[in-house]
């Protein structure tokens, strides 16, 4: 009886080891070094095709490219700064993940920080307004004895 | 400036808001601007695709206006704009076509070229996708046209038909001819 079912599960866990490998590329490295920066990059890096996925998340033909790219260019000895350098030439400030500080992504960083400041000026405004506001008027003579009658309906047990 | 005007701030905030909201909607999110325009074309040796024994150099790709096309037989976009690209090279005296084979298989696309006929003047086969890496491509199509003097002055991302040529490509051959 256990072998029957512990034939299948060993065929479902077969399949899924084969399955992690598929997606995983098995890379060598000369270092740990070298590959917690290929790692790094690739997670840093875009893929060009997708609007909203790293290298290390695409499936992608072309991440699969840029990705075995990165992995020659640090067995060749190239640095992070070389590396992006060379896929900032070819796919702009796109291939990043963390839009780089220039003139054209200075709205990207400061804007909503200006609007924040704009929503507490104004939110400022209106609440010192209104603590300027005079309280509701008085009532007049005619209405607090109405207000005084409905509050003594009320004290006495409803009829 | 009178409370009657501050009045209005809200609204001409709400109005900028629509018509820079209205903006991105009309934007295709996924054109991606070219890093490559205005750069030179990258250099390269590669195997030409219908004669193995030769390569096409990028030294030969000199001195004229240059249309560069990268495509594949397993792309459908490419084998649709294959026709037009058929077409316009016929028109087209002053551009010279070139077919950059990405990642294909070289057999499939010499069969395809010969039963639909060769639009390029010049056919390089970048196996490993190596060039295209370079050119900056993401996927098959993509087209690039260069000027007299080798630099890259428009990309284009996806297939070339009749609207394309006429609204884009037409004014900058314009431009640099």
């Amino acid at each position: 009886m256990k072998r029957a079912i512990l034939l299948p599960l060993a065929l479902c866990l077969w399949l899924c080891a084969m399955a992690a490998n598929a997606a995983i590329e098995e890379l060598d490295f000369d270092s740990p070094e070298q590959e917690a920066r290929y790692h790094f990059l690739i997670d840093e890096m875009r893929c060009p095709m997708c609007l909203n996925a790293n290298l290390s998340g695409s499936d992608a033909p072309i991440a699969a490219d840029l990705r075995a790219e990165i992995h020659s260019q640090i067995l060749e000895g190239k640095s992070n700064a070389e590396i992006i350098a060379f896929m900032k030439a070819r796919y702009g400030d796109f291939i990043l993940y963390r839009p780089p500080l220039n003139p054209a992504t200075t709205l990207l960083w400061f804007g909503p920080l200006v609007l924040l400041a704009l929503g507490l000026f104004v939110a400022r405004r209106l609440l010192r307004q209104q603590r300027f506001q005079p309280a509701a008027p008085d009532l007049s003579l005619e209405e607090q004895a109405r207000l005084q009658s409905l509050l003594n309906d009320e004290d006495s047990p409803a009829s | 400036m009178s409370n009657r005007t501050k009045l209005f701030i809200p609204a001409a905030f709400f109005i900028t808001m629509l018509g820079l909201l209205f903006y991105g909607l009309g934007r295709d999110p996924s054109h991606v601007p070219s890093a490559l325009v205005n750069r030179p074309l990258p250099e390269f040796s590669k195997p030409a695709l219908l004669d193995e024994m030769s390569t096409v150099d990028s030294s030969e790709l000199k001195g004229g206006i240059f249309l560069v096309n990268v495509w594949a037989t397993w792309c459908p976009t490419c084998v649709a704009e294959h026709a037009y690209l058929l077409e316009m090279s016929q028109h087209e005296k002053n551009v010279t076509f070139v077919g950059v084979n990405y990642k294909d298989d070289v057999g499939a696309a010499r069969d395809f070229l010969t039963q639909r006929g060769n639009p390029f003047k010049y056919n390089l086969v970048d196996a490993d996708g190596r060039l295209g890496i370079d050119l900056g491509v993401a996927a098959a199509p993509e087209t690039f046209l260069v000027d007299a003097t080798g630099t890259i002055r428009y990309r284009h991302v996806g297939a070339i038909d009749n609207r394309v040529w006429a609204q884009t490509i037409e004014p900058i051959l314009a431009q640099i001819q």
